[in-house]
């Protein structure tokens, strides 16, 4: 489970001072469902990932990540953790089974642990053919696979995907959807950013609408249509986002 | 769980720097070849252009003369000079390299009646290496003559040679050849060894840190349970080797390549100047600029980790060279000796220090105190490195 409990994060930045990329974000993802962070550009959605994900610590507030304070624990919180972002790319001197060996071993697995979760991951992807070859050879495909193989070695309860399938092709974009409806179906708790309408439709359980920072509105795709009475998601989006008066600018870091 | 992280960053670092070609160039290529070019190929290359200056005859002129024609003649005669008599001024001749030098003979200087001592004039090219031979050629040929005609006029006064002459003066060293080759070649293996250490750690510093960013592999590792600690620290591990490596393999190969260097000489001409520096020196050496590599390369990791690429992190980088390199002439400079003061200095105090070791001094104060110092510098760079490591302005700068 994700608890996050008045997320805020604030930067400085020369020409513009004090910035607020993320104020006062409170929500709750459960195991074996889908969160969907949504948002435009800039709205706040990579820098509460990277939060919770512990890459960045939060300014104010905390959260909870498979029972792991986030501030108190940050190491603890990354071993339950897997996460995905186009920004996580692979070394590319490495092959792809080393890169998922590298980061079994940092997560404290055992070479024989290890040996038999990479031969069973790299069959369930279907990754054999390729396991030797360096990452700077692979194609986006096969990268992908590895990203996923990467973040699935130590079996973490947690998923965090931060836009997932920003631009890659069909094909490549499919193989992710499809893990993440997998991750679901294993009881795992999953996080997801995106501003692709498509993919929330397809794959969220529950949707948070982040504008300027702050999460202005959330529940399932049913409720929000309810609410907003509206059918399409994306009109949805639109009208919240525009009947909210911007107080600060958010950024993404 | 620290110590196996550190290694497991340590690994995989050194795994993906030996598969790097820049690395490797960087690291193992550069210093291997580089000596072996400066010294024997260079070496070679002085010695063939000396030695045929030596064998090519020189065109000189001679200017005046007409009153001593057994000085001319015999100049005419000597061996590797052909005289040659043209209408133009001499200067633009020497100039122009038609002609390598110039001899004015002074009136009266075969009879020596009459002469007023006006000094025989050689005109030449400064610098240009031909010209120089030729010149010392014609000097060599009058001061023959001068002794000639001084050994008659003492047989012709029944004087003996010493009149002249009455004792001799001859130097002689005292010190070891160790002390020797300190006061000779000793500024320079250390200034070797320091600017090594430093160029064998830049590459993989900008790599691992800028190199990742580039890449976009640092948020990958970020969101890996490895502390930034450990992590800062494996980096920095394998930094430390590359600089190591880099210059271990430098007086490796300038030991290897002066060597060989030195044994062809030898063959060729029969003389040679024989300088000895001890392994345990060089070792010593080594021993003290292992903590100025440790403070390379925490402060490499540091500096290259504020840049968002590769190129950035070079522009950062370069003028790190100058103020490395600055330090370490000055320790070869004659009279900088080790001072209680100088050796505060960084840099400056290693490279003095290392001058000391290879002449074979050992003054135990001064060796503690600048290992000390230098390991607090170094210590202070590990420290500075790991802080940037956890400073989120640092790692996402954008």
């Amino acid at each position: 489970m994700i608890e996050a409990r008045s997320l805020s994060k604030r930067f400085h930045d020369k020409k513009r001072g004090q910035i607020c990329a993320v104020e006062n974000v409170s929500f709750t993802c459960q195991p074996g469902r889908i969160y969907g962070l949504l948002g435009a550009n800039g709205a706040g959605k990579t820098t509460t990932l990277r939060m919770l994900a512990t890459i960045l610590e939060p300014t104010d507030g905390t959260a909870l990540v498979f029972g792991h304070d986030i501030v108190e624990h940050p190491e603890r919180v990354r071993s339950s953790v897997g996460f995905l972002s186009t920004a996580t790319a692979l070394y590319p001197r490495l092959t792809a089974q080393e890169m998922v060996e590298y980061f079994g071993r940092l997560n404290g697995l055992d070479e024989a642990t290890l040996k038999k979760r990479i031969d069973d991951i790299f069959s369930r992807l279907d990754m054999n053919s390729f396991r030797d070859r360096r990452c700077d050879k692979l194609s986006t495909g096969m990268k992908q696979k590895t990203s996923i193989a990467r973040t699935l070695v130590h079996d973490p309860p947690v998923m965090i995907f931060d836009e997932p399938t920003l631009g890659l092709d069909i094909m490549a974009a499919r193989t992710i959807v499809a893990f993440i409806r997998e991750c679901r179906q294993a009881g795992k708790t999953v996080i997801l950013s995106t501003h692709v309408m498509s993919e929330v439709e397809k794959l969220c359980d529950v949707i948070g609408i982040i504008h300027n920072g702050s999460l202005l509105a959330e529940g399932t795709p049913a409720q929000l249509r309810e609410k907003y009475e509206e059918k399409d998601l994306e009109e949805i989006f639109v009208k919240i986002v525009t009947a909210h008066v911007a107080p600060h600018i958010g950024v993404e870091v | 769980m620290s110590a196996r992280n550190i290694a497991i960053v340590y690994r995989k670092e050194l795994l993906e720097a030996l598969r790097d070609r820049r690395t490797l160039i960087s690291t193992i290529l550069v210093p291997i070849l580089l000596f072996p070019i400066l010294t024997v190929g260079v070496g070679f290359a002085v010695a063939s252009l000396i030695e045929e200056a030596d064998r090519e005859p020189a065109r000189i002129m001679i200017l005046g003369g007409v009153d001593s024609p057994a000085v001319v003649s015999s100049l005419v005669k000597s061996k590797n000079l052909i005289v040659v008599s043209e209408p133009a001024n001499y200067v633009d001749l020497i100039s122009n390299k038609k002609i390598r030098a110039a001899v004015e003979i002074p009136p009266g200087l075969q009879s020596g009646v009459g002469a007023d001592y006006s000094p025989v004039k050689i005109y030449m090219y400064s610098g240009d290496l031909k010209s120089t031979t030729a010149a010392k050629r014609i000097e060599d040929f009058f001061n023959e003559y001068r002794e000639n005609l001084a050994r008659d006029r003492l047989s012709a006064r029944k004087l003996p040679a010493s009149f002249l002459k009455p004792f001799d003066i001859k130097q002689q060293n005292v010190v070891s050849e160790e002390k020797v080759a300190g006061e000779t070649v000793g500024g320079i293996i250390p200034y070797l060894v320091i600017i090594m250490c430093l160029t064998g750690a830049m590459y993989p510093a900008m790599d691992l840190t800028a190199g990742e960013k580039e890449r976009a592999t640092m948020e990958t590792i970020l969101s890996s349970p490895v502390s930034r600690t450990h992590l800062v620290l494996g980096k920095f591990l394998l930094v430390l080797t590359a600089s190591l490596v880099t210059a271990a393999l430098s007086v490796t190969s300038m030991g290897v390549s002066s060597w060989v260097f030195q044994h062809f000489q030898d063959q060729s001409s029969g003389a040679a100047v024989h300088i000895k520096i001890g392994l345990g020196a060089v070792l010593s050496v080594f021993l003290v600029a292992l903590p100025l590599a440790v403070m390379f390369s925490a402060a490499l990791l540091t500096i290259a980790l504020f840049a968002k690429s590769y190129k950035e992190a070079q522009s950062y980088i370069s003028p790190l060279m100058i103020v490395v390199i600055v330090p370490a002439i000055a320790a070869m400079l004659p009279g900088v000796e080790l001072t209680p003061r100088l050796s505060l200095v960084p840099i400056l105090n290693v490279s003095l220090l290392c001058k000391d070791l290879i002449a074979g001094t050992y003054h135990w104060n001064s060796i503690a105190l600048i290992f000390l110092s230098t390991c607090l510098y170094g210590g202070a760079a590990i420290f500075i490195a790991v802080k940037m490591f956890h400073r989120e302005s640092v790692l996402f700068r954008s």
